[in-house]
């Protein structure tokens, strides 16, 4: 019984951390500083050894991020430590305020980023489930009315009357999830909340969540490690990367395209020396590294062309030189193949570059992976594989203007957008 | 796509008073579950219990009626006139009105000021209006007063009963909730300001127990108003002293309404009246600029 209620909307959401000067100043260091600065000497509060970063260098948590949520779904977020999941969760939570942007709800919000918040070691296990739940936004009236259930899904009935300080940090998590699983909210969010408990209530819980969803509508935000509980739980998941936004879908693919994070196309892979493919002919050509053509934007957003830089080893000089790259929607289906028509003359050297200049006009937004040819033709035009890149390039392909403010659904469509059609009148 | 309507919008601006007054009373179920868990964990595991609210106050109360009553002899009097007249009020409960406003007083700067760095825990967990610390601590902090106004009511009730002392009932004690009043949305102020600023600055933190400590010497607490007045260099200038800290119109307004006579002078208590509503707003504003993004500082 799905809606198309959105239940949140997050539109241009930038959050910034100066780099350096983040909180637990004193006004003496405050002082200092700006004393060293004015004699034009090195700040002197500074840690040893920490990086010299220019004033007002800023960082970014996360950057320029939107998506909308409908009621009733339920999103998984994933990506690497330091991926900007738990800035986007306070975002939303209202624990910090964005830097830029705007971030639009529907209801309460919920937020069990960590087990047990706002429990007091010296109160009861009855009396904190009054204290959590009224700092979650329950009435103590909602409370009452929720107790039972509330103490009979933590399973820890026969202590509920003891103070919780008392308590394993199982029966902590145990009571703390089933206090905001009971919550009246439209949306709620968990942050690695069940990595405590035991399998059981994980499962249990988990459970809890989907049936909480499908019956009441709640929206679920959850942020997690653990693939297979995203995949149980979430209909969609968020893929961040470096606080960039890089996919938004179905599961699956996000998981994969998670697993291949490491070889997103930012500013250089180097590549791994140890080929076990069983193509290449011989060890006397390799592709070393490959590096994003510089004028080309940083984070690889390309707007019609991928351009980038290989460098290469050779013992032997080559003169029949193919490449061809073969481009993959998210480690997935095959989508194209292109390749260089003339053969190319390959230097004998140590270090040597080739620009690579890939037209990608075509490509739908999305993620892509892409896989790297050298072959030559031999005199019965059968190929053989000088040195082949399996591991995959991840690059991502957006930023590009979407076709009347529709995203790419690339289950309908495919992954390939043609030039625009054009339709006329015919006198 | 038809523009759909949001309940609540997270932005990057900020209002002055951004206060969520209607969000706080919604969340007034936590406020008193805040007091009460500070009432009950404070006690838990003590012996005396509650019982601790009065002895500390009675014990200062007993030391300054010692130090500063008999060994140093200062007079327990606010005006000349109750000395010249032989106006008698016992020293005990002279002493224990200075010595319970201004432990509500201290507790409750104190309390406050550190409402971020105690609760970032939570806070930087949940949210809920922020609004509701310092509402809470400066409500639990009352039960402490209470018990102290309680006992003070009934040594003062004895004495009156017993005729043993010039004090007078009079009109003035309904004044006395104005200037409790007055005492909590000061104490608030002060305390929204410093702990606004130790987000980003501890060292205020640790000026404010320091501070508070030299401000009683500052206020008649331990003493009575007639040792300024009748000091030879600061005699005449009585309106500078009780102008500058808008804690002396407030306890001497209180010995004033429980004594039935005393000091009070309209001027002093109108500027100490707005010096607080004043210090209360600045504490709001910078209250609801801070918590904001003060996970970011902190």
């Amino acid at each position: 019984m799905k809606t198309d209620e959105l239940m949140l909307k997050v539109e241009n959401v930038s959050k910034i951390y100066k780099l350096g000067e983040i909180g637990g100043t004193t006004l003496r260091d405050e002082l200092q500083r700006l004393w060293a600065k004015l004699r034009k000497k090195e700040d002197p509060t500074k840690k040893i050894g920490a990086k010299n970063y220019n004033k007002g260098e800023k960082f970014k948590a996360l950057d320029n991020i939107s998506f909308e949520v409908k009621k009733g779904e339920r999103i998984g977020i994933i990506g690497h430590n330091g991926a900007g999941k738990s800035t986007l969760l306070k975002l939303i939570s209202r624990v910090t305020g964005p830097t830029e942007g705007q971030i639009h709800l529907n209801g309460r919000v919920a937020s069990m980023l960590e087990v047990g918040t706002g429990f007091h070691p010296e109160l009861t296990g009855r009396e904190n489930v009054y204290m959590n739940g009224a700092i979650l936004g329950m009435t103590k009236k909602e409370i009452d009315a929720k107790m039972e259930d509330i103490i009979e899904f933590s399973e820890v009935r026969q202590f509920i009357d003891t103070p919780v300080k008392r308590y394993s940090s199982g029966m902590y998590v145990k009571l703390a999830f089933s206090v905001a699983a009971h919550l009246d909210s439209e949306i709620m969010i968990m942050d690695e909340v069940l990595a405590v408990g035991d399998i059981q209530f994980q499962q249990k819980c988990i459970n809890k969540m989907k049936s909480v969803s499908e019956q009441e509508d709640k929206t679920i935000l959850y942020v997690s490690h653990n693939m297979n509980t995203i995949r149980e739980l979430c209909d969609k998941v968020i893929v961040l990367d470096h606080g960039k936004l890089i996919f938004m879908g179905d599961v699956e693919q996000g998981i994969s395209i998670y697993s291949l994070k490491d070889h997103i196309l930012r500013d250089q892979i180097e590549l791994n020396q140890q080929r076990n493919n069983v193509y290449s002919l011989s060890d006397i050509f390799r592709f070393k590294k490959i590096k994003l053509f510089p004028n080309s934007k940083q984070s690889s957003n390309m707007k019609d062309s991928l351009c980038f830089i290989m460098d290469y080893s050779s013992s032997e000089q080559l003169s029949d030189v193919f490449f061809r790259i073969v481009v993959y929607f998210a480690n997935g289906p095959t989508v194209g193949m292109t390749c260089t028509n003339k053969s190319t003359i390959i230097r004998k050297t140590d270090n040597g570059h080739l620009k690579f200049n890939v037209d990608l006009s075509c490509l739908a937004s999305g993620v892509y992976t892409l896989k790297i040819y050298a072959y030559g033709l031999n005199s019965q035009n059968v190929t053989g594989y000088f040195d082949v890149i399996d591991e995959n390039i991840v690059f991502v392909e957006i930023g590009k203007e979407e076709i009347n403010d529709v995203t790419w659904n690339h289950a309908r469509w495919g992954h390939v957008k043609f030039n625009e059609l054009h339709v006329n009148e015919e006198d | 796509m038809e523009k759909q309507k949001f309940k609540t919008t997270i932005t990057s601006k900020h209002k002055l008073f951004d206060l969520h007054l209607k969000e706080t009373f919604k969340y007034r179920d936590l406020i008193w579950l805040f007091v009460k868990r500070d009432f009950t964990a404070l006690y838990k595991q003590t012996i005396l219990g509650p019982l601790w609210a009065v002895i500390q106050p009675v014990l200062t109360t007993f030391v300054f009626s010692f130090i500063f009553g008999s060994l140093a002899g200062l007079k327990t009097a606010d005006i000349p006139e109750a000395i010249t007249f032989n106006f008698h009020v016992p020293s005990f409960l002279f002493y224990m009105t200075g010595t319970m406003l201004f432990t509500y007083f201290s507790t409750n700067v104190n309390k406050v000021s550190k409402i971020f760095i105690e609760n970032r825990g939570t806070m930087g967990k949940v949210y809920y209006p922020r609004l509701v610390q310092p509402i809470s601590a400066s409500l639990s902090n009352l039960i402490p007063f209470i018990i102290n106004f309680v006992l003070f009511v009934i040594v003062w009730a004895v004495f009156l009963i017993t005729g043993t002392t010039s004090m007078q009932v009079t009109w003035w004690l309904l004044f006395i909730p104005l200037v409790v009043l007055e005492l909590i949305v000061l104490s608030i102020g002060l305390g929204m300001i410093i702990s606004a600023v130790t987000t980003k600055y501890r060292d205020l933190q640790m000026l404010v127990g320091f501070g508070l400590q030299l401000w009683q010497y500052a206020a008649p607490v331990a003493y009575g108003l007639t040792l300024i007045s009748l000091s030879p260099t600061w005699g005449d200038r009585l309106m500078l002293y009780t102008c500058i800290n808008p804690l002396t119109p407030i306890v001497t307004t209180f010995r004033y309404a429980m004594f039935g006579f005393g000091y009070f002078n309209w001027i002093p208590y109108v500027v100490s009246w707005g010096v607080s509503i004043f210090l209360f707003f600045i504490g709001l504003m910078l209250f609801s600029k801070t918590e904001k993004n003060f996970m970011d500082t902190i």
